[in-house]
């Protein structure tokens, strides 16, 4: 954590190395002081409760000593590159190029998804991690539609996640309705839940909306951990049955698939099925996403995240705007949950916490509010940049956290790009929406 | 009755801490306007700086109490403020004129940055502290033996709150940073082109934020004894609710709501069951919102075109 103050960065660079070397200094400063109780002496309780304390100076001076080092690099730096604009960091022909590729990313990127399994058929560590990303990417488009499309800021997104997957655990385990009964149930109810969220919020706006979404996903959460008969509580729900292929186990048995199709068994079937089962599940979001975007609900929802005010005076009724965006982002997010509990077999309280809604909205706001592509693209970098740091038990979420603000710092608007409305009355505007000031969603 | 009157005590107390942090999230949004999730960890952080301040005092043989208890109080205000400070710096500054979500995520990310950051440096264990302050008042004895207490630590924490809002409405009121303040919350760049140093307003808003979180954590740490990484979250959420359903924005809107949350905890804890507590502070923010939806002394909104 480097303290840069923009003043004094914007002093030194007409000037030499000495007030270089005092910003680094001052900041070098701030550091000592910040970290010296917290990196500097550590505590720990012992066995009778009795609190301990020893000195680690030497992890504090070498912290110092990076700010010192890190904010004279950054410096200079800084001085080297000038002011950043898009142009300087990104050339003209180079951005050119982008959007050549970028016009054929998407189907690029959409025919390796599809041979993920059979490029990577004997790793199973390649397609586990593969699921994942592909979670949430349907999570992440599940969300645009709320926040991306409609611009109605959804902190607790994940309770609509954890309402479809104990759905479909506790239908599954506690009346054995198959996988694919349960899944429009868990979408259906999930919906119900998002209608049912949407009518409170109606009447707030911005970060009143934020926070009461946030409640909602904390009172779902605390309800499940509390309501032991149903829940399990904390301990959750377990042996939840694994998907069929339309009916028939993936298993080892006679009745199994291997037996019927007359191949030898792998348990790489099933998850190369569960793989090909959440992609259809995504892509089927993605084209439903589409689709209503081009008809006048989904006109209607980017009106919305343009100007609330216009949108009124122009006789929409934000009320079904709302409740409907609210309700469709809430089905997909239905639908990921099963998919979740039956991937998982098990699930509890501790996968639906507000780090989870966090990571999905950073999911959507990195990748561009309401552009498929980018969603996409910053599922796999997050999710995957995510998994580089598993080693590193600890220090995995102080990474996450502070690439989370960096990135904010330094592309606001998202890694890839947001998407403009579909349509414009005569032309589209001289100035940008990114320029101006935003209306309350 | 007595159970009534002794869970009023403890939920005025409770509502105390929360109203504490409450004036940071309040103070921030109506300068800033935006909501600084990272403010729960600056009162986790300033718990931290506090414990760990006590730890040094005793094992250096002081014995004085109200000497122990101001030095902790100092350093872990100064310190907590200067994170305040930093933070504001590195996370905030740039994003001012961004657009809306910018700041916010950007605030998430450095909670998750705090909360983590103390994990690492001091463990993910609760961190205990022998009780310092004991004793207390006996206020009244009914019949069947049940006792109204007024703990010496519960009467601590209510006037040092009662003294820094004090403090800290003369700040607003009276005082030039208190008036450059006001300005910047009607108008911005009104305020800069009348010669108020906008910049340095906002982070004296923080700065004054963190202290006051410090002096709440300071407050859970004696009044409850434990410190741990993770206690931000849950208290930096209250404290939150307490400043949307006071009316953010609005000081004395924030300790009403602090005091409201407090005691809504303490009484649904008390009657009906432990589990369900933050379920009935999160319902019945939700229910104030639908019927005022801007707090309960929030002013109304209005519709820019």
């Amino acid at each position: 954590m480097t303290a840069l103050s923009p003043a004094t960065a914007s002093a030194s660079r007409s000037a030499g190395i000495l007030p270089l070397l005092k910003t680094a200094f001052v900041n070098a400063l701030v550091a000592l002081v910040l970290f010296s109780l917290m990196v500097g002496i550590r505590t720990e309780a012992g066995s009778d409760g009795q609190l301990t304390y020893w000195t680690r100076f030497g992890e504090l001076a070498s912290l110092v000593a990076a700010v010192f080092g890190g904010s004279i690099v950054i410096e200079l730096l800084r001085q080297w590159i000038g002011p950043t604009g898009a142009e300087k960091l990104v050339p003209p022909a180079v951005q050119s190029g982008m959007s050549f590729i970028g016009r054929y990313l998407a189907p690029a990127l959409l025919i390796f998804t599809l041979l993920v399994p059979v490029i990577f058929y004997n790793q199973r560590y390649i397609l586990d991690l593969a699921i994942l990303v592909l979670t949430y990417v349907m999570l992440g488009w599940g969300l645009n539609v709320v926040v991306g499309l409609a611009g109605l800021l959804d902190l607790g997104y994940v309770a609509f996640y954890a309402v479809g997957a104990y759905s479909y655990g506790l239908l599954a385990t506690n009346f054995g309705w198959s996988f694919w009964i349960c899944l429009p149930l868990a979408g259906i109810l999930a919906a119900f839940w998002g209608v049912l969220l949407g009518f409170p919020v109606l009447r707030l706006r911005g970060d009143y909306l934020a926070i009461v979404t946030l409640a909602f996903g904390e009172i779902i959460r605390l309800v499940i951990i509390n309501w032991q008969e149903l829940t399990g509580g904390p301990n959750g729900v377990s042996g939840i049955p694994r998907p069929s292929f339309f009916g028939i186990p993936l298993d080892n048995s006679d009745d199994g698939l291997a037996a019927k199709l007359g191949i030898e068994y792998s348990p790489t079937h099933r998850i190369v099925f569960l793989f090909y089962l959440i992609l259809a599940l995504a892509l089927l979001t993605n084209w439903v996403t589409i689709r209503l975007r081009r008809l006048p609900i989904g006109r209607a929802w980017e009106a919305l995240r343009e100007d609330e005010v216009a949108c009124r005076a122009l006789g929409i009724n934000t009320t079904t705007t709302k409740l409907t965006a609210f309700a469709t982002g809430a089905m997909f997010g239905g639908f990921a949950g099963a998919f979740f509990a039956t991937r998982q077999g098990f699930i509890s309280p501790e996968s639906f916490t507000f780090q989870e809604s966090a990571l999905v909205l950073a999911i959507v706001v990195l990748g561009g509010m309401g552009s498929q592509l980018g969603v996409a693209l910053a599922a796999l970098a997050m999710i995957g940049g995510f998994e580089l740091f598993r080693s590193l038990e600890g220090y995995r979420m102080l990474v996450f956290g502070m690439a989370m603000v960096l990135i904010m710092i330094w592309r606001p608007r998202g890694l890839i790009g947001h998407r403009a409305p579909t349509v414009y009355l005569t032309k589209a505007q001289a100035i940008s929406s990114d320029l101006v000031k935003e209306g309350h969603g | 009755m007595d159970y009534f009157a002794q869970q009023l005590i403890n939920g005025l107390v409770l509502g105390s801490i929360y109203g504490l942090i409450a004036i940071g999230y309040t103070m921030v949004y109506g300068i800033v306007g935006m909501i600084n999730f990272a403010h729960g960890d600056i009162f986790m952080i300033g718990g931290f700086i506090a414990l760990i301040t006590f730890l040094i005092l005793v094992s250096l043989g002081l014995t004085a109490i109200p000497v122990i208890l101001l030095v902790v109080l100092l350093v872990s205000m100064a310190i907590t403020a200067l994170y305040g400070w930093t933070i504001e710096r590195i996370a905030y500054r740039p994003l001012r004129h961004s657009f809306r979500l910018a700041p916010m995520l950007s605030a998430i990310g450095m909670s998750f940055v705090l909360t983590n950051y103390s994990q690492v440096a001091q463990g993910a264990r609760v961190k205990p502290i022998p009780p310092f302050i004991t004793g207390g008042y006996t206020l009244h004895e009914s019949a069947d033996g049940f006792v109204i207490q007024l703990s010496n630590i519960q009467i601590m924490v209510v006037v040092t709150t009662i003294v820094l809002l004090a403090i800290f409405t003369w700040l607003v009121s009276r005082t030039r940073l208190g008036r450059d303040m006001r300005a910047c919350e009607q108008d911005q760049t009104m305020a800069a082109l009348l010669g108020v140093d906008v910049d340095r307003t906002i982070s004296m808003t923080f700065v004054i934020g963190a202290a006051l979180a410090a002096v709440a954590g300071l407050m859970y740490l004696l009044y409850y004894g434990t410190v741990d990484f993770f206690m931000g979250f849950v208290a930096g959420i209250k404290a939150f609710t307490a400043a949307v359903l006071g009316g953010i924005g609005s000081l004395p809107g924030a300790m009403l709501g602090g005091l409201a949350i407090g005691l809504i905890e303490t009484f649904w804890s008390a009657y009906f069951s432990v589990g369900y507590k933050d379920v009935a502070a999160f319902s019945i923010l939700i229910v104030v919102l639908i019927f005022m939806p801007t707090g309960l002394l929030g002013r109304p909104e209005v519709e820019k075109v």
